[in-house]
């Protein structure tokens, strides 16, 4: 019998999770795939409806893991066999190598020397980056890591000597004893090759909305400045185009959440870097549940943002790398083709187990979504129970929180 | 205090351009006998039992750690509780930050001393850890209230629930069937509020008082008393926290006047229909659920505009007022037609479960529109609105409502923009208008909070009444420590999320009963063990730190003195900045050992020569984290500032900023969150208070005769390092042209 969680997941939920069910005295792991924790939540520039940094949230919750023992962590980890019943289960994780010292190695300049380049899916698909990298500045825990395979042979002899890296690092497994489980694998963006008639990802300067995301951050691969792609020009006219796989049986069959407050924040963005862009937002319906209509208001002010309800149907590539897109305005009944510079695609969420499998049964719908699992004492936490937003998803990670607590209370 | 400490110097992250023996030396001479070891490694992460060797071999009681940020390997210096440990932000604060090689040694040697003197004047807090009483309180018998209650108790925790009305159950009572509370999110359900119901009465863990409410509420999580007002008689209870889930009341239909809302027979709001099909078959044939309020919300802006004109008559400000002197406190009614616009997604989900309701009730003999001009469903209920789009007997389209009007024997809604192509006009036999949800916290103080600070919620104006967070990462932030709220009390929510938010708020209440138990901060200092400890014989009952802390953890007797309240604290030092005496400090942080800081700086008399010298105090939660990245991302900053990590800007005590100027220092800069009402500060207040404080150090210093310009506090989110250099420099520049500081030397 076990008093410890399990938390599969380091984003918002799955960090929410762990410390307030440790600093009510229980022993927390968390197992995370990437090399960091933080999540999705690392990757947005601002929330809304404050525009405030997310990093300011997440360094917030490292000092609290920081200073609570009680709070174990792995990264680039995989929960791989789960065995035993509810109030005693053995989980089986598998870390893998980071390559690196287990302290602070300042590898800046070396990684720079290094002449292999690997995708960076951090910056999803927007930049590349050197085998041994930290994600972010904000990267938690802080320390380098390092992909082997990304190497070339210079850089390998280059490494060889080093003594804070070891190539020869192997994979451990570690044995976890814990009573409850705490789901909290997440979400990830709908995968927009599968939106074939937007362009299937292959029309220059139509971007996700989790692509704008990244270019808005100040750590990001433009430095903060959203701009095309192909030619690093600020555009002068952009189109959001709305449930971008949501709310279509074909792709997502439910509403994303986020994403109408998404495209809002990403309009605020885009007016303070550019005033004199024009903005059109195509929209099925704005969804700004509760106070958040205060945001809509703010944008619905901008004399630059037009909002036309209406769904488009498709997107092409025109000339001068612009993006046409086929709209039909719902209002007017007007079949309308307009050209724009550029193109978000505001693309749902669909939650990580849709196409990720954990070593252990749980219901899931449809769409993937946790549906189920409380009477083994396994708890859904955030989106992989529903789309949410990250109020709603420290909400619900708390609420994870208290519900592994009962079922490991005592034990 | 750390009279023993060990001081080490870790070459791997600060070698290179800074000769470490030479500290070590330095550090030997200077602090002798309080510094019995001091050594100089390779790669210190490595040598961690040699520092455990040492400390047993030299009786240390503290150990300094001079190398990277403590925002890095900080589990690997951690020498249990009787050594306390200090870390000198080395390599980022001083070898990459000074790109100036000639002042680098100077540079480092003042952060090491700094690093000895805090860590000298730092002793281990004792234990404000009592035994608590593990109770809840919840406050509401509604659906969020009852399933508080539930889960405290299945958490193990004894509950008090207090319902203000004759019976539990609350507006939950009107949706015996409601919308979808679980996967697959489909379809329509029966809530469970019977279960429910019976389950709390079963529930010998959960004492239930109905008709009842708070009449006070005194004390601190762990051991507050409560006194509950029944019919009849008050009775105490202790509790150790509460759960606030008073829910709402349906907004006056004053607002929807304009949409014939009191006015024309036949229009109403889905709270009152839905109690209306409770209690049979209503007569309704044609019904439209008009959600577009633009017609309301014009009405509105046209009668405020008015209002501006005229401004409102006397007798309601006489009448506030008179209960004002009465009580010293007023209510303001935060009731407004915005509860309205927020309730737009309960509203829509409230609207098809009616319509679908009254259909089955009907069976199918009725024709049901529902008018929006953005059904806002949120997230997963997509797929209950998918359900619902394809009822028969539902017909829904986005349009605008421009005119309800009564004609002959019923009524005509005029809808324009529809996506028919066409405007028309519905004839209708009942209109449905979406109900307000006005919190109860909008229109009372329903803690009856005994403090310091007045009965209520600070600043609910904020949220138009709701008692919800200003943060997006920590939604149970109530400011008033031990009590958490939940439901529509926080937001307007469908009762899904209600059931979920009891839950989190259960979870903050019982961990906050523990957290006092342990002696310990809850958020966002989880774990600390330091607290406020006041010098009562120098106070001289100003009343500043009571006003100003922003958890309103402090109350006073009738002349004044502050009454410390540990478990309601949140170890911000916002008190401790306040006191003009300086009679509050924490064993670990505190006025004399951030002065002894400043003042270990050396300050070099010729300005021309040897630059200005300049302190910055910077709020450790988003500033310090800032500079650390600046650093990281090598972008260097002037060699004449030093750094002294405060808890937050509400603790900065002018006398530090005396202590500054009678030093030498030509120019003092505070670096914190950001305020005003999208404040980022985590102490909510800290910064902001720092700001209007700022106004009397400059007086202060006016008097002295040094320029107020000296001094200047900045605002730096936690992602805007790159305006680091320039924010830092550009104020060492407007420094060095002020000339130095009419008391150096002095």
């Amino acid at each position: 019998m076990s008093n410890s969680i399990l938390v599969v997941g380091g984003g918002f939920s799955g960090l929410t999770a762990a410390i307030e069910a440790a600093e009510l005295g229980h022993d927390v792991y968390i197992v995370e795939k990437t090399p960091y924790l933080g999540g999705r939540v690392a990757q947005l520039s601002k929330y809304f409806p404050k525009l405030c940094p997310p990093s300011c949230g997440l360094e917030i919750q490292f000092q609290r893991i920081r200073k609570n023992p009680r709070i174990k962590f792995f990264t680039q980890a995989q929960l791989v066999a789960l065995t035993g019943k509810k109030g005693n289960y053995t989980a089986t994780v598998s870390v893998a190598p980071r390559y690196v010292a287990a302290h602070n190695v300042d590898f800046t300049l070396l990684a720079s020397s290094l002449e292999g380049e690997k995708n960076n899916d951090f910056e999803l698909g927007l930049a590349k980056e050197k085998p041994l990298y930290k994600s972010m500045p904000f990267a938690f825990p802080g320390r380098f890591v390092l992909a082997p395979e990304a190497l070339s042979a210079a850089d390998k002899a280059k490494l060889a000597g080093n003594k804070f890296i070891n190539l020869a690092e192997e994979a451990k497994t570690v044995e976890l004893n814990i009573g409850a489980i705490v789901v909290a694998t997440g979400w990830q963006p709908y995968d927009v090759t599968k939106l074939t008639n937007l362009g299937a990802g292959s029309v220059k300067n139509c971007v996700s909305n989790m692509q704008v995301e990244r270019m808005a951050s100040p750590f990001g691969p433009t430095g903060g400045a959203i701009v095309r792609p192909t030619d690093k020009r600020t555009p002068a006219n952009i189109a959001f185009v709305q449930c971008a796989g949501s709310r279509d049986q074909n792709h997502l069959d439910y509403c994303s959440y986020i994403c109408c407050m998404a495209t809002l924040k990403q309009c605020l963005y885009l007016a303070e870097q550019n005033s004199d862009i024009q903005i059109t937002v195509y929209y099925i319906d704005l969804r700004t549940p509760g106070r958040y209509v205060k945001v809509l208001d703010k944008v619905k002010a901008l004399p630059n943002v037009h909002f036309v309800k209406g769904k488009v149907a498709n997107a092409v590539q025109a000339e001068g790398d612009t993006v046409s897109l086929q709209v039909e305005d719902a209002v007017r009944g007007e079949k309308l083709t307009v050209t724009y510079d550029m193109v978000v695609l505001a693309t749902g969420m669909q939650p990580s187990l849709a196409t990720e499998k954990l070593p252990f049964a749980l219901p899931l719908d449809e769409d993937g979504f946790v549906a189920g699992g409380e009477e083994a004492g396994i708890f859904a936490a955030g989106c992989a129970r529903m789309p949410l937003d990250v109020m709603r998803s420290a909400q619900s990670g708390t609420a994870a929180a208290l519900k592994a607590v009962q079922t490991v209370k005592g034990r | 205090m750390a009279s023993r400490i060990g001081v080490y110097f870790d070459q791997q992250n600060i070698g290179g351009g800074l000769d470490c023996e030479a500290l070590a030396a330095m550090v030997k001479t200077k602090w002798g006998v309080l510094t019995p070891v001091v050594k100089v490694y390779p790669v210190l992460a490595e040598a961690v039992a040699d520092i455990q060797a040492d400390i047993t071999a030299n009786e240390l009681n503290g150990v300094l750690i001079c190398g990277p940020t403590p925002r890095l390997d900080w589990e690997i210096y951690q020498f249990g509780a009787a050594v306390q440990v200090e870390r000198v932000n080395m390599q980022e604060h001083v070898v990459h930050a000074c790109a100036d090689l000639e002042q680098l040694p100077k540079v480092a040697a003042d952060y090491v001393n700094m690093g000895v003197v805090k860590l000298q004047k730092s002793e281990i807090p004792d234990s404000a850890a009592f035994e608590t009483v593990k109770r809840v309180l919840v406050v509401g018998g509604g659906w969020t209230g009852l399933t508080a209650a539930l889960e405290a108790s299945k958490t193990g925790y004894e509950v008090v629930l207090v319902e203000k009305t004759a019976a539990l159950g609350g507006k939950a009572l009107n949706m015996p069937r409601t919308s979808p509370l679980q996967a697959p999110w489909r379809d329509m359900t029966n809530s469970g509020l019977e279960a429910k119901l019976a389950e709390v009465s079963a529930d010998s863990n959960i004492t239930v008082y109905t008709e009842a409410s708070i009449a006070k509420m005194e004390g601190q999580p762990g051991d507050f008393t409560c006194t509950i007002a029944t019919s009849g008689r008050a009775v105490e209870v202790k509790v150790g926290s509460a759960v606030l889930a008073t829910g709402w009341t349906p907004l006056d239909n004053k607002y929807l006047e304009s949409m014939g809302l009191g006015k024309l027979q036949g229009v109403t709001h889905m709270a009152a229909f839905a109690k209306t099909m409770l209690g049979g078959t209503v007569p309704a044939k044609r019904v439209a659920f008009v959600l577009d309020t633009t017609m309301a919300e014009e009405m509105a802006a046209a009668l405020a505009a008015s209002a501006e004109a005229a401004p409102a008559e006397a007798p309601a400000g006489e009448k506030a007022k008179e209960e004002l002197e009465e009580t010293g406190f007023v209510k303001q009614d935060l009731e407004s037609l915005r509860h309205l616009r927020y309730s737009n997604a309960v509203n829509s989900v409230a609207a098809m479960r009616l319509a679908n309701l009254l259909c089955e009730q009907k069976e199918d003999a009725v024709q049901v529109f529902i008018l929006y001009k953005d059904m806002t469903i949120p997230g997963i209920l997509e797929r209950f609105y998918k359900e619902m789009q394809n009822r028969l007997g539902i017909m829904m389209t986005k349009c605008d409502v421009t005119d309800i009007r009564e004609e002959n024997d019923h009524l005509v809604v005029e809808c324009k923009n529809t996506l028919l192509g066409m405007d028309f006009d519905l004839d209708v036999d009942t209109v449905v208008l979406p109900t307000g949800i006005v919190p109860t916290t909008a229109k009372e103080a329903v803690m009856q909070f005994s403090y310091r600070q007045g009965p209520d919620f600070p600043d609910l104006d904020l949220f138009d009444g709701f008692s919800d967070s200003n943060y997006i990462c920590f939604p149970y932030e109530t400011r008033r420590t031990g009590v958490y709220a939940a439901g529509c009390v926080r937001q307007p929510m469908t009762m899904d999320q209600c059931a979920e938010d009891a839950c989190g708020a259960v979870l903050k209440a019982v961990q906050c009963i523990e957290a006092a138990d342990h002696g310990v901060a809850v958020h966002p200092r989880s774990g600390d063990t330091s607290y406020p400890v006041f010098n009562f014989v120098r106070c001289t009952q100003c009343k500043r730190c009571t006003e100003e802390c922003p958890f309103g953890a402090l109350d006073d007797d009738e002349k004044g003195t502050p009454k410390p309240n540990p478990a309601r604290c949140r170890r911000c030092g916002t008190c401790f900045g306040a006191c003009p005496e300086r009679v509050i400090s924490f064993a670990n942080y505190n006025i004399d050992q951030i002065g002894s800081m400043i003042r270990e700086v050396e300050v070099p008399k010729d300005f021309r020569v040897f630059g200005p010298r300049i302190l910055i105090l910077a709020c450790e939660n988003d500033a310090y984290p800032a500079l650390d990245m600046a650093a990281m991302r090598n972008k260097p900053w002037s060699p004449y500032v030093r750094i002294i990590p405060v808890r937050c800007l509400g603790s900065i005590n002018a006398i530090w900023v005396s202590d500054a100027m009678s030093k030498g220092y030509d120019g003092v800069m505070l670096m914190g969150c950001k305020y005003g009402d999208d404040y980022q500060c985590h102490f909510i207040k800290g910064s902001e208070i720092c700001n209007r404080r700022k106004e009397n150090i400059a007086e202060t210093l006016n008097r002295l005769g040094v320029e107020p310009e000296r001094v200047e506090q900045f605002e730096l989110a936690i992602d805007e390092y790159d305006k680091v250099p320039a924010m830092i420099d550009g104020f060492v520049e407007h420094i060095t042209r002020m000339g130095p500081n009419p008391f150096k030397g002095m």
